[in-house]
């Protein structure tokens, strides 16, 4: 029964959407198709010159053309799977070091402060040491990113354990459940809300860390292809590859979001507005 | 001291609740002091008195969150010393696990059969068919219905219902009193009742306990017919006057 109008609640919010038209989903993009229209007239009239900023329609004859012969995606994969691991392996141990520290006070002793002041070093100015020990291999540019992606999960993840309701966990306490239960049941759900913001937040630091890294030394990558382009004046491949990069951080985003809505279905702000019922 | 000799019933579902020369004190503030206090097996005790009369540090004590400095907080023979698993407790805020589904909060302890059995005293509550909906739209009597249907699912033998209805509106409070009446009439747990409202105190319990400055103040039977009447039984209003007068 509950499914049901749970169900039937969804179709209604969907029918609304349809009503409000398609404008107030089209909006957002106004913006960036007249601006785009803007910059296409001004690279034909020889406005700007063709050679510092080439027109939208040179833009994507460049992504076609890169497209077609594979080497946007070798490079985007490239770079997705340096994103990737770094993001499992920084987001991992950030992760388990703010459940630990954020249950148990002694690590929080021994472990939070020093953490604390490594956060402050700008990790991108660690990319002179890291070519020095790594050279200009994967191990470096995956290690910057994790070293980037590591200190927000961190944080959120040991607030987020840290701001667990204390009466849930008394309540958990006088219904007899033991640790792992409490752990599991209780306060990593509780945390999870604001560990997904510190996802969010490192998916940021994630494409970021990457873009520098790539620019700086790489063989491949959406970074290389654009330093690549520079060396011969594509212009039109360097500004390809600042889109692809705003691409996918966009998708991070989305997945992110939809990982958020799956996950957080109890959460009074991912549901439909279903008013109080007496 | 009155050791009470009131009421006894079939006893068996119940665990009889004792406490003698309790101290208890919070810095220099002494909250309970050579505190003695018996309830028996299946008994229904309300204690009242004003916010920091020590009614909480009572319950706290008897429910095990708490140790008494000196004396002796005993359950069914025992010593308490730490949460008793036949004891359950109801705090003012349901407290449900907002991540959690209905049925999954009201089997918060697992255990075999428990979505059987949370089934079942959903039901009880009168809740039936809200198994599967999340605690934020549940209104807040729903919700003490949920916290009562946890509290019941592992067929307690003490419950303390530490002011749970306290956030209710008048109705919603009427309703809850009789359906804790009804359940309580068919299980007999021993049930301690912590509530500043003296009208709750008379419709409910067997007896009636008023704490001052950590003492007990007025203690009286409530032998009133059940099931009781909200409306003025002019007994009922004749014991409501001689508690508030000690309180």
């Amino acid at each position: 029964m509950a499914e049901t109008s749970v169900a039937g609640y969804a179709a209604g919010e969907t029918r609304k959407l349809n009503l409000k038209g398609l404008g107030s989903a089209l909006a957002p993009w106004a913006l960036p198709i007249v601006l785009l229209i803007v910059w296409e007239i001004a690279a034909r009239t020889g406005l700007v010159t063709a050679r510092l900023m080439p027109a939208p329609t040179t833009v994507a004859a460049a992504f076609w053309r890169s497209l077609l012969d594979g080497s946007l995606l070798v490079h985007t994969l490239a770079s997705t799977q340096r994103a990737l691991i770094g993001l499992a392996i920084g987001g991992g141990l950030g992760f388990v070091a703010g459940v630990v520290n954020g249950l148990w006070k002694p690590a929080e002793t021994a472990f939070d402060s020093t953490l604390q002041m490594v956060r402050n070093i700008p990790h991108l100015a660690l990319i002179p040491l890291v070519i020095l020990w790594f050279g200009i291999d994967e191990t470096a540019k995956i290690f910057l990113v994790s070293i980037g992606v590591f200190f927000p999960i961190y944080i959120n993840t040991f607030y987020g354990v840290r701001t667990i309701d204390p009466q849930l966990v008394e309540m958990a306490s006088v219904y007899g459940l033991d640790r792992k239960a409490l752990i599991t049941r209780i306060i990593l759900p509780g945390a999870l809300p604001s560990i997904l913001v510190g996802l969010r937040y490192a998916l940021g630091f994630m494409w970021l860390t990457l873009i520098v890294a790539e620019t700086i030394s790489a063989t491949s990558g959406i970074g290389y292809m654009t330093m690549n382009a520079r060396e011969f004046l594509q212009t039109d491949i360097v500004l390809l590859g600042i889109i692809v990069y705003a691409l996918l951080g966009k998708l991070a985003d989305v997945a992110t979001r939809a990982i958020e809505k799956r996950v957080l279905v109890w959460h009074p702000a991912y549901q439909a507005r279903q008013g109080g019922e007496r | 001291m009155s050791i009470a000799a009131f009421h006894v019933p079939d006893a068996a579902a119940g665990l009889p609740i004792s406490l003698s020369r309790v101290e208890k004190s919070f810095g220099k503030l002494n909250v309970l002091a050579n505190f003695n206090l018996e309830i028996p097996a299946g008994q229904f005790l309300a204690v009242v008195g004003r916010s920091g009369g020590g009614k909480s540090t009572l319950m706290r004590l008897v429910a095990g969150l708490d140790t008494p400095d000196s004396g002796r907080v005993g359950i069914g023979g025992g010593r308490v010393e730490r949460l008793h698993p036949s004891v359950r407790l109801l705090f003012q805020e349901a407290r449900l696990v907002p991540w959690q589904r209905v049925v999954e909060n009201v089997g918060i302890a697992r255990g075999a059969n428990w979505q059987e059995k949370a089934r079942r005293t959903l039901v009880d509550v009168g809740l039936e068919g809200r198994e599967n909906d999340w605690p934020s739209v549940l209104s807040g009597g729903q919700r003490q219905r949920v916290a009562l249907a946890r509290a019941l699912v592992s067929e307690p033998q003490i419950l303390l219902l530490d002011e749970p209805f306290g956030a209710l509106d008048a109705l919603t409070r009427i309703e809850m009193h009789r359906l804790l009446e009804r359940i309580w009439t068919d299980r007999r747990f021993t049930s301690v009742l912590i509530t500043h409202d003296v009208a709750e105190a008379v419709a409910l319990a067997d007896r009636v306990v008023v704490l001052r400055d950590g003492a007990i103040a007025l203690d009286i039977d409530i032998d009133l017919d059940r099931p009781r009447q909200e409306l003025a039984d002019p007994r009922a209003v004749d014991l409501q006057r001689q508690i508030l007068d000690a309180v």
